[in-house]
């Protein structure tokens, strides 16, 4: 992105246009990426509102989680951990769980460990 | 129809704040500053005002609460001294680069330790790189005058800097004196409204204050904050003008004192140039061509008016009602802005520094006039023994 000098952008730091966070891409900072695992989303929405970047995508209309917005995801892994399916899967296999394990719903992977 | 009253300086100050009536005021007390809010806080009690009159637990909080009102699209002042002041001193730089034009009464009082109420300029030279406009008062007219125009400087478009308005603790702070007050209605029509370009309070418009500014715009802002500083002096001599239009009384960057034969001058702020005066006028009167400089505005330093108006004399003496310490020759700030605006500016007269009146000493007429009959002897001989001369410590 092309820098403006200092009579080009407005005074204080101000941000005048509301939400152009947006434009600004972070998914670059990510070193773990959320994926679905094999366990079934129940749609409750727990990652949606715990999301501290605005990232995991729903169908609003359908009351569907859909996915993660991988364009600001930082991979902080809140999803996963707030996740109670991940709970449930957890206590059911009665022992610790890698993050990364498969059987989860939403488990964290290495960037660049898995194919897009 | 204005009025002559009798009032101490910080009494001139509320006063002007009455008639000003700004929508929000932050502060904390703090000697020798407090009988300004304190007289202030009558007029809010007595129904004379709108302000939202905020009493903080703190500076750090008035400073605080004054940038989030300043944000928000209010017109804001507070008041404060010395230790009032190093407390706020984290906000008072974020009050400047956040664009806040805040007026703020500094009280001039020795910043501790040891701890102590009177006045010298040690408080004030403490912010004097933070961004703020900064002018100083002889008396309390000054300080009421200076109020007033604050307000419109602060707010113009060019500018959107906070301005600190100073005078001596206790000798102006406390002092009664005859002070001329506008009619309400005059001062009224002289600040008008302030409308906020971009308040926060714009629930239409939502825009981001103060986000995080690293390598890549942090400098760029900085750059606009001496913009508007180098922009504010121009607007600091158009108020100015307007002001005397309206109030007929003459105000400039600096006052210069009897200046234009003499060969030597003393350079001194607040109100010791008013002791300095009645020195000057008893030396003229023995035919000593001695004059006076009176800094009024300090911040931004007006070196090239200062060096242009001091360009024939021999000899100069700064007074420094605060110490630098460790800096050349552990000369006070003033002398050093003076030296580099001479020599800058390609006047070679021999200059020299007077470090008075710490911790509120006493600085008499017959010390001032041993200032003037050192620098005449500097300005006959063309050379100094001293740079720096400590006026009036025991030794």
């Amino acid at each position: 992105m092309e820098q403006k000098g200092w009579k080009d952008i407005p005074i204080a730091g101000m941000i005048l246009e509301a939400g152009n966070a947006e434009e600004y891409e972070t998914g670059g900072w990510r070193a773990f990426r959320p994926v679905f695992g094999q366990a079934d989303c129940i749609h409750c929405f727990q990652c949606w509102l715990f999301c501290p970047d605005s990232s995991i995508r729903v169908d609003a209309e359908n009351e569907k989680m859909t996915g993660f917005d991988l364009d600001h995801c930082k991979g902080c892994g809140i999803c996963a951990s707030v996740c109670p399916v991940n709970t449930k899967v957890i206590k059911e296999a009665g022992e610790k769980l890698e993050r990364g394990d498969e059987r989860l719903c939403i488990r964290m992977v290495e960037e660049g460990s898995i194919e897009e | 129809m204005s009025t002559f009253e009798a009032l101490s300086g910080n009494e001139a100050v509320a006063t002007a704040m009455r008639q000003i009536n700004p929508d929000v005021i932050a502060a904390y007390p703090i000697t020798p500053q407090t009988s300004t809010v304190q007289k202030f806080a009558d007029f809010v009690a007595d129904g004379l005002v709108d302000t939202e009159f905020v009493t903080v637990e703190s500076e750090h909080s008035a400073m605080s609460a004054c940038v989030g009102a300043s944000t928000a699209g209010a017109r804001v002042m507070t008041a404060t001294a010395a230790n009032g002041l190093a407390l706020m001193w984290e906000i008072v730089y974020i009050a400047a680069s956040n664009r806040c034009p805040i007026v703020m009464s500094l009280v001039n009082r020795a910043l501790s330790g040891p701890i102590n109420i009177h006045t010298d300029h040690s408080d004030a030279m403490g912010i004097r790189d933070s961004g703020w406009i900064m002018m100083f008062s002889e008396n309390g007219q000054e300080a009421y005058d200076n109020i007033i125009q604050a307000v419109r400087i602060a707010e113009h478009e060019n500018v959107l800097l906070p301005v600190a308005i100073c005078q001596d603790g206790f000798i102006t702070s406390h002092g009664m004196e005859r002070v001329e007050i506008y009619d309400d209605k005059d001062v009224k029509s002289f600040v008008g409204q302030y409308s906020a370009q971009w308040p926060l309070l714009d629930l239409e418009n939502p825009k981001t204050f103060g986000p995080l500014d690293f390598y890549d715009y942090y400098f760029e802002h900085k750059r606009q904050q001496v913009d508007a500083m180098e922009k504010s002096q121009a607007v600091i001599l158009d108020v100015a003008k307007e002001f005397n239009k309206k109030f007929k009384r003459d105000y400039g960057l600096f006052e210069a004192y009897r200046i234009d034969d003499a060969e030597t001058a003393i350079v001194a702020a607040n109100s010791t140039a008013g002791t300095a005066k009645t020195v000057v006028d008893g030396l003229r009167d023995e035919g000593l061509k001695v004059g006076l400089i009176k800094p009024r505005v300090f911040r931004p330093f007006p070196a090239k008016e200062l060096a242009d108006a001091m360009s024939h004399l021999k000899s100069v003496a700064v007074m420094d009602r605060s110490a630098s310490f460790g800096a050349m020759d552990n000369a006070g700030p003033l002398f050093l802005e003076i030296v580099a605006a001479l020599a800058v500016n390609g006047v070679q007269a021999p200059v020299v520094d007077y470090v008075y009146g710490l911790g509120g000493r006493d600085i008499l007429t017959g010390e001032i006039e041993g200032v003037f009959r050192d620098a005449l002897e500097i300005a006959s001989s063309g050379r100094a023994e001293q740079t720096v001369t400590y006026l009036g410590v025991r030794e």
